[in-house]
């Protein structure tokens, strides 16, 4: 008698590599091979694992149509297999495994649609923060302004993109409408989830540069100049009021000084 | 917010019918505070970090009681489990304090996860590779589980003894209980082509804990025999029904979950299925209970 993890290792590839066929031990009630049986597990672990990227993919789908996205998918699927039995997770790879897949080189923009549908359900996901609003920041005095650290919310993504991927994600949502985009421009996106509801928002030029600068853990300052230098009509301000009334700054302290308070 | 952290109380559930909880039926359940028994959910759905899952489960959990069902730990690998994957599942015990912890006899991990529940040989081998690995969940969860009876398309030329001989030993070595799964039954029974009035009558239902139902696709194998595919996409067929009241007659009544995870209907839809098993099972109330174990 083989040791079971013999059976299973068998079992195993045989379910990841059709060529192989069914091992060797596995009988039907006839105690006959079962090739038809041993079929339906290999069609289940197909199906439910290109389903699960459906479901998490979903604007993706709109965009190619079922029969695409599932030949893509599946293909995906057995290239790079979800290593944990948490599928919340399963898809990081996803929008990488898009932008090489060859049969989908002419819509360029995929990936990023799949990278804004990924930061999406990241978001969704992520722990829960209590946003701070605009009374937070009435204390803080003008000269410390420049020293402030901010934290941001968990869910909070960046998104850059030389297409406009959000453009194109919103108009393919359910309810979208399709027109015409003209593709050579270039859109970021905020991804974020303050309560409730995941929000995509535009971020204006140099807002990417200045958030990402944020989440490395630079002062307000440093992060101002790293848009400024993305952006020369960069816009501190409003930038600043944008992610505060996207409800995505959690926390906030002064550099040097310690925590406020 | 849902207080992660704030300390529920453990509620058993009701012998009474529940169903399994899907994301388009939150906003009905909240708004009609429908009058069933309780809900299951899938743990591997609520094993994100935080968001709407979490904020409504917790709403819901609030004002009914769950049961939890692991579909990804893969007890039945000769692979040891993944401590990770223990600690969630211990954690969302903690957190939601759920009425009854089931998983499966089965395995869906080996090197990558197959999302499938995939068969085991039964076998001293295998006997021994189950029963140590259940009592490592019961050690690290803290809690008794449920083992559910599987779903089989083959079997395998390895095992030496019968599903039920080896569910009777599972349970006798690690005092584990068991969800018992009429549609399995029906559908690995019609697949094996064995009986599955004769598989409820060895039935061990003494250690039975909850019961399972729900819908399979009829195909066949290739050779001219049906196969039936646990697929949970349409309405109880009317042979688990009748299978179904066959084991409350044995079992007593005993509480009853509706599972329906693909082509998920209406809300109204599902509360029907649910209502009818809860009529079934009422017809069963006046009988006693004649099972000691498996409780909570």
């Amino acid at each position: 008698m083989r040791p079971l993890g013999e059976v299973q290792a068998a079992f195993a590839a045989a379910l990841r590599n059709p060529a192989i066929g069914p091992p060797a031990g596995v009988v039907g009630p006839d105690a006959g091979p079962a090739p038809r049986r041993f079929a339906v597990y290999r069609n289940n672990v197909s199906v439910s694992l290109a389903n699960a990227l459906a479901s998490a993919f979903p604007v993706v789908g709109r965009i190619v149509g079922a029969e695409f996205f599932q030949a893509m998918a599946r293909t995906y699927v057995v290239a790079e297999p979800p290593r944990s039995p948490v599928l919340l997770d399963y898809g990081a790879t996803f929008a990488d495994f898009i932008a090489s897949f060859a049969p989908a080189a002419s819509l360029p923009y995929l990936a990023d649609v799949a990278r804004i549908e990924r930061a999406w359900r990241e978001a969704y996901h992520a722990a829960d923060a209590v946003p701070l609003g605009p009374a937070d920041f009435a204390r803080i005095g003008e000269a410390e302004i420049p020293r402030l650290t901010l934290k941001l919310h968990p869910s909070a993504r960046i998104l850059r993109s030389p297409y406009p991927a959000r453009t194109i994600w919103t108009m393919n949502a359910i309810d979208g409408v399709i027109e015409p985009v003209d593709l050579s421009l270039a859109e970021d996106s905020l991804i974020g989830r303050p309560e409730a509801e995941v929000e995509v928002r535009a971020v204006p030029p140099g807002g990417a540069d200045f958030i990402d600068a944020l989440f490395a853990g630079a002062p307000l300052g440093q992060s101002a100049a790293a848009g400024l230098a993305a952006a020369r009509e960069f816009d501190i301000a409003a930038n600043l009021a944008g992610l505060i009334g996207a409800g995505l700054v959690i926390d906030l302290s002064i550099a040097e000084g310690g925590a406020l308070q | 917010m849902d207080g992660a952290y704030r300390r529920r109380e453990a509620r058993p559930l009701p012998i009474r019918a529940g169903v399994g909880l899907k994301p388009e039926h939150y906003g009905a359940i909240l708004d009609e505070a429908p009058d069933i028994g309780w809900f299951e959910v899938h743990a591997e759905n609520y094993m994100g970090a935080g968001g709407p899952p979490h904020r409504y489960l917790g709403a819901i959990r609030d004002r009914y009681p769950l049961s939890l069902h692991g579909v990804g730990l893969s007890i039945g690998s000769a692979r040891p489990l993944d401590r990770d994957h223990l600690k969630r599942l211990k954690l969302l015990n903690e957190r939601y304090q759920p009425g009854l912890f089931s998983e499966h006899l089965a395995w869906s991990t080996h090197e990558v996860f197959f999302n499938d529940l995939l068969p085991v040989p039964y076998n001293a081998d295998s006997l021994q590779c189950v029963a140590d690995h259940i009592d490592e969940v019961q050690e690290t969860v803290g809690r008794q589980m449920l083992l559910e009876n599987p779903s089989t398309y083959l079997a395998f030329s390895e095992s030496t003894m019968s599903e039920i001989e080896f569910l009777k030993e599972i349970v006798r070595r690690t005092g584990c209980g068991l969800l018992l799964d009429v549609n399995n039954v029906h559908v690995s029974a019609t697949n094996q082509q064995s009986d599955a009035i004769a598989y409820l009558d060895a039935f061990p239902v003494e250690h039975v804990g909850e019961i399972h139902l729900a819908g399979y696709a009829p195909e066949d194998d290739g050779k001219g025999a049906p196969l039936l595919i646990d697929a949970h996409d349409r309405p109880i067929d009317a042979m688990v029904w009748s299978l179904y009241e066959h084991a409350l007659r044995r079992a007593g009544p005993v509480p009853t979950l509706v599972e329906w995870d693909n082509d998920v209907p209406a809300w109204p839809v599902l509360f029907a299925e649910a209502q009818r098993a809860d009529a079934v099972l009422a017809g069963f109330a006046t009988a006693g209970r004649r099972r000691h174990a498996a409780a909570g």
